[in-house]
């Protein structure tokens, strides 16, 4: 309870210098509004839904790129784990485009789809698909042999041994890889949506851009709070619930 | 066969190792980890292999699992060539192999769920039982990286005793464990194998250990591995490793060891 009273105090402490600097002139209104003007914006946006559409748009985007770019990482992964000739190929090939910033492929994604949600959708997968794929071949890698070994005297065979023995194992490894591959989907995301205007739905990046535009740096700021909520949650509900199983299990950290 | 033997109410064959040689070749050399080995073990025997280290005896208890193709001869299985891995013949690591993802019973579990015609509840009875029999009844929900030593052992045990294979067999299973729990250990393996019936091929580099369990002992000298003597052990059982008979016994079996070492260490001298 001391705890939480801590960091709350922290927080409204932060705020009310942020307030008062502003209202003592030091900082311009204009530039950095007050946490006063940043909430009211938060509340009549969500009063008029604005401010939800765009978050449900930007999620949508986000989570279906993810998924496809999750489901194609992990299959590349283990092809390129299993087979000499796609370590040899796909998985330079993969090595090779994490290292590219997903954003990058804006302009050949507008060319190839026009400004279409296909393209946003792209955009996510590229950025997640690579992280997820090295991560799922190093994982699988790194299986102690002597697992598959004792498995395959016990009576387990190829299938059964890669998704009871092999995937189980490298879950460590698969799981930071699936949050990389998020943290880089979300980024690429929200770049994107500043740089592309799609008409088909508004995302918190373009409602980011307009604020900007616009000059109305409340609606930047409490677009970005927005934001960083979002990132924090999606990892929380996601993510923690592996991580708690394998901290659980593996009994890799203590505390 | 010999005539004597003809003679006999012998049990069958139930492990049959014809010629089996095997090389590793890594960049700088080659290691000729087995020679020509030949031997038979038969149903329901306990038999011991001896030798240092490098004699090519987890060599050839990985080629009876089926975990390891030798360059010539075979091992027949009940008259069988081994051409794989298979659950009638079970194999007990040096290190415990448990899986981290799952918990104790899970891990006892694993080996039981391959096996068809058998109802998840029969499957959880029989896990319990040998979770009892290795006395971790109470931690069938523990965590593989909660557990001691001893304890990881005992489950890696249960787990290779659960599917009840016909051939048990082990790799120094106990060398990392402590005395204490190696004793109780050695107890109860032979209470298993007279109850259950098994066969087993155990390596070990320590003759106490070998003449305390084995019906037979076979010797092995290394580079490359040979079989170069074998004693039958008629002590009677429940053996204990402390007793001065078996410490006799274990003597002649080292001396026999450290005879059949010198050459191979006047070679090296030379």
């Amino acid at each position: 309870m001391k705890r939480w009273v801590r960091i709350l105090l922290f927080f409204v402490a932060l705020g009310a210098v942020w307030e008062g600097l502003v209202r003592a002139g030091v900082w311009s209104y204009v530039l950095v509004p007050p946490p006063s003007a940043v909430a009211r914006y938060l509340i009549t946006s969500v009063a008029d839904g604005t401010l939800l559409s765009a978050s449900w748009v930007t999620l949508k985007r986000l989570l279906l790129g993810y998924v496809a770019g999750f489901a194609l990482g992990h299959s590349l992964g283990i092809l390129i784990a299993r087979f000499k000739f796609f370590e040899k190929t796909v998985g330079l090939l993969a090595l090779g485009l994490q290292a590219l910033p997903s954003i990058c492929w804006a302009p050949l994604a507008l060319l190839w789809f026009g400004q279409t949600e296909t393209a946003m959708f792209f955009i996510v997968i590229m950025g997640s698909v690579w992280s997820i794929t090295l991560a799922t071949d190093a994982g699988v890698r790194n299986v102690p042999p002597i697992y598959v070994r004792a498995a395959r005297t016990m009576g387990s065979r190829g299938v059964h041994t890669w998704a009871r023995v092999i995937l189980p194992a490298a879950l460590p490894f698969i799981v930071t890889g699936m949050k990389q591959g998020w943290a880089f989907a979300w980024r690429s995301l929200m770049a994107a949506e500043i740089y592309i205007t799609i008409l088909t739905g508004f995302g918190l990046g373009h409602l980011l851009h307009y604020g900007r535009e616009l000059q109305a740096m409340d609606a930047v700021f409490g677009i970005m709070l927005v934001i960083i909520l979002i990132g924090l949650l999606t990892d929380k509900l996601l993510f923690s619930p592996f991580e708690k199983f394998i901290k659980h299990r593996w009994g890799t950290e203590k505390d | 066969m010999t005539p004597a033997e003809e003679l006999q109410n012998v049990p069958p064959v139930k492990l049959a190792v014809e010629g089996v040689s095997k090389t590793f070749r890594t960049r700088r050399a080659a290691v000729h980890a087995l020679d020509n080995v030949t031997l038979d073990v038969r149903e329901g025997e306990f038999v011991c292999l001896v030798g240092p280290s490098g004699c090519g005896k987890t060599t050839l208890l990985n080629i009876i699992a089926g975990l390891e193709v030798p360059d010539a001869g075979r091992v027949l299985a009940d008259g069988k060539p081994i051409t794989g891995a298979g659950s009638d013949r079970l194999v007990l690591f040096q290190e415990p192999a448990l899986f981290p993802w799952l918990d104790v019973m899970g891990n006892v579990l694993f080996g039981l769920k391959l096996k068809p015609n058998l109802k998840p509840k029969e499957r959880k009875e029989v896990a319990e039982f040998y979770l009892k029999l290795v006395g971790l009844e109470k931690f069938t929900h523990a965590n593989i990286h909660e557990l001691s030593g001893g304890m990881k052992q005992r489950t890696a045990l249960a787990r290779a005793l659960a599917p009840n294979p016909r051939v048990l067999l082990m790799d120094e299973p106990f060398a990392s464990l402590d005395a204490l729990t190696r004793e109780q250990l050695y107890g109860d393996l032979q209470v298993i194998w007279e109850k259950r019936k098994k066969t087993i091929v155990f390596v070990t580099h320590n003759t106490r250990e070998a003449v305390c369990l084995g019906n037979r002992v076979v010797l092995f000298s290394p580079h490359p591995g040979r079989v170069q003597e074998q004693f039958d052990i008629g002590l009677p059982r429940p053996r204990d490793i402390n007793s001065v008979d078996l410490a006799k016994h274990a003597t002649e079996i080292t001396r026999a060891l450290k005879r059949h070492l010198k050459p191979d260490l006047q070679e090296v001298a030379e």
